[in-house]
């Protein structure tokens, strides 16, 4: 009687110890190899494995083994009827002895005869099988009790709860991956239309070819000088590539005009911006902002912009970073009616209008980008290939930054105040 | 110490015999690492293990299993297992569950 109690003592705390080892979710293998050895100590079993099931190619794969010796099979395969027949026995042991008719113990009759497996436990989970525990012979080298076959149970129950959630645990790393990959894809898709759309714009305006690329690409540069995460570099260059959407609709003589456009035909290509956030809007962008670049990027910080006149902190800033990108592409590249300035004199009208046109914070970014490539602290060559190495590389102009980007600093504010305007 | 298979225990050897001091060591998956350590000893020519528990106070399934892949590997290899100043309390179980026919008690 005491014996007895001390036994159910000892395989209860085994019990008790593997319930805690796989509500702790350590390591798999770790918890496997852990609930052979406590289901082989809890009965002194002397040898025994624990392996998990593979529905795709029908075969139990060992997954911790102990004292099985290097003969026994790593994998074994079941077939239809064995799994029938352990889907309907459920999560109890079998004898090993009493099962030679099905196929399974036919075909591994001489593994488990010379390793003595007595008992073998179909790990069936929610009537799934996940595995099997293969158990030897005991210590004592006495049969297998009733009571010992249910603490078995209990066991094998745990061992086969904890391989479950591992298969969830890997359907969903697997899901979670396609999805990746889907996104991925369709992030790919957006950026490549995106793209056509930028093509497709610069393609109406034949003396401002590449514009829309330009200027995403310069927004690009001002986002990345500010330090914002990869996915607003990539919200900020692609605001730029669509900024100019809404010229889709002004008639191409109006936006081919090789002279200074007269009223009327400048009231109708100022309403681009509205339109393009018209066309913009419906989209759902991974961006949310995109939108709001394109109806504001001809707002200024004074006032003086359109089509809404707003001040400053009114300003979506992604319109500050596109609108700063697209008078830098208007004043460096050549007009029907007016050749491009020189890269110093762009320099120090971006300075004078900080403040006023532009967010000063941004051309102190942007020059500092420009900076950067010039003195190799970057490799890019963004500007060189947009604008020419001679262009780039004019005599003076990294002095002129130098010092424009120093005075900047101290003397400019930070942002426009609104309220000091007329 | 900590041997080349990192058991954290020790190990006595003279001649052909070796004694390790399981201490509560044994209770732990990285107990494992004594195992590794008696196939060791079992391979250099050692043909008898004494297992020391004059430092174990608790013996619990994971220790117990660790002993039998201890006991299995020596008897593979023809060496005797001693099994020294185990408590009353641990010696009952070991009795209970039948290792005490596989090893010597000391």
């Amino acid at each position: 009687m005491i014996e007895q109690r001390t036994k159910l003592i000892h395989a209860f705390g085994a019990l008790a110890d593997l319930g805690q080892e796989v509500a702790n979710k350590n390591n798999f293998q770790e918890t496997i190899r852990t609930s052979l050895h406590l289901i082989s100590g809890s009965l002194a079993i002397m040898r025994g494995g624990v392996a998990r099931y593979s529905r795709y190619g029908h075969e139990l794969n060992m997954l911790a083994v102990r004292g099985l010796g290097d003969d026994f099979p790593l994998s074994l395969s079941l077939c239809l009827e064995d799994e029938r027949q352990f889907l309907a026995n459920g999560l109890n042991p079998i004898e090993t002895e009493h099962a030679k008719v099905l196929p399974f113990f036919q075909v591994y009759d001489r593994s488990f005869d010379s390793r003595r497996i007595e008992l073998f436990v179909p790990l069936v989970i929610r009537d799934e099988i996940v595995g099997a525990v293969f158990l030897g012979e005991k210590a004592t080298g006495e049969p297998y009790t009733s009571y010992e076959k249910e603490i078995i149970c209990a066991m094998g129950r745990h061992i086969g709860v904890a391989i479950s959630q591992r298969n969830l645990m890997a359907e969903i790393e697997r899901h979670a991956e396609e999805n990746r990959k889907l996104f991925d894809d369709l992030r790919t898709t957006y950026n490549d239309t995106v793209k056509a759309f930028a093509a497709a714009i610069d393609c109406k305006d034949k003396y401002t070819e590449g514009h829309s690329v330009r200027v995403g690409r310069y927004s690009e540069i001002i986002a990345a000088e500010l330090d914002w995460s990869a996915d607003q570099v990539e919200g900020a260059a692609t605001a730029g590539y669509l900024h100019d959407v809404g010229k889709l609709t002004v008639e191409r003589k109006i936006i081919n005009a090789p002279y200074r456009i007269n009223a009327k035909e400048s009231a109708e290509l100022n309403k681009h911006p509205a339109v393009g956030f018209e066309i913009l809007q419906p989209i759902h962008h991974p961006y949310t902002d995109v939108p709001l670049a394109a109806k504001y990027h001809h707002e200024r910080l004074d006032g003086r912009g359109y089509p809404d006149g707003l001040y400053d902190r009114e300003i979506p800033y992604i319109a500050k970073v596109v609108n700063l990108a697209d008078s830098f592409d208007a004043m460096t590249t050549d007009r029907p009616y007016k050749a491009r300035r020189p890269a110093g004199e762009v320099i120090e009208d971006l300075r004078r209008n900080a403040g006023k046109q532009f967010a000063p914070e941004l051309v102190t970014a942007f020059l500092r980008g420009m900076l950067k490539e010039l003195t190799g602290e970057t490799k890019d060559k963004r500007f060189r290939r947009m604008l020419g190495r001679e262009y780039m590389e004019a005599e003076g102009i990294v002095p002129t930054l130098r010092n424009t980007l120093n005075e900047m600093r101290p003397t400019t504010p930070l942002t426009y105040i609104a309220s000091d305007q007329p | 110490m900590i041997t080349e298979n990192g058991a954290e225990t020790a190990f006595l050897a003279a001649d052909d015999k070796a004694v390790v001091l399981a201490g509560d060591y044994l209770n732990k998956l990285s107990g494992e690492a004594i195992e590794r350590e008696c196939k060791t000893k079992l391979e250099s020519g050692v043909k008898e293990l004494v297992v020391d528990f004059s430092q174990t106070e608790i013996i619990n399934s994971i220790g117990i299993s660790i002993l039998l892949g201890v006991i299995d590997t020596a008897a593979n290899s023809g060496a005797k297992v001693v099994f020294a100043d185990l408590n009353e309390e641990s010696a009952e179980l070991f009795e209970m569950l039948g290792l005490t026919k596989h090893v010597t008690m000391a």
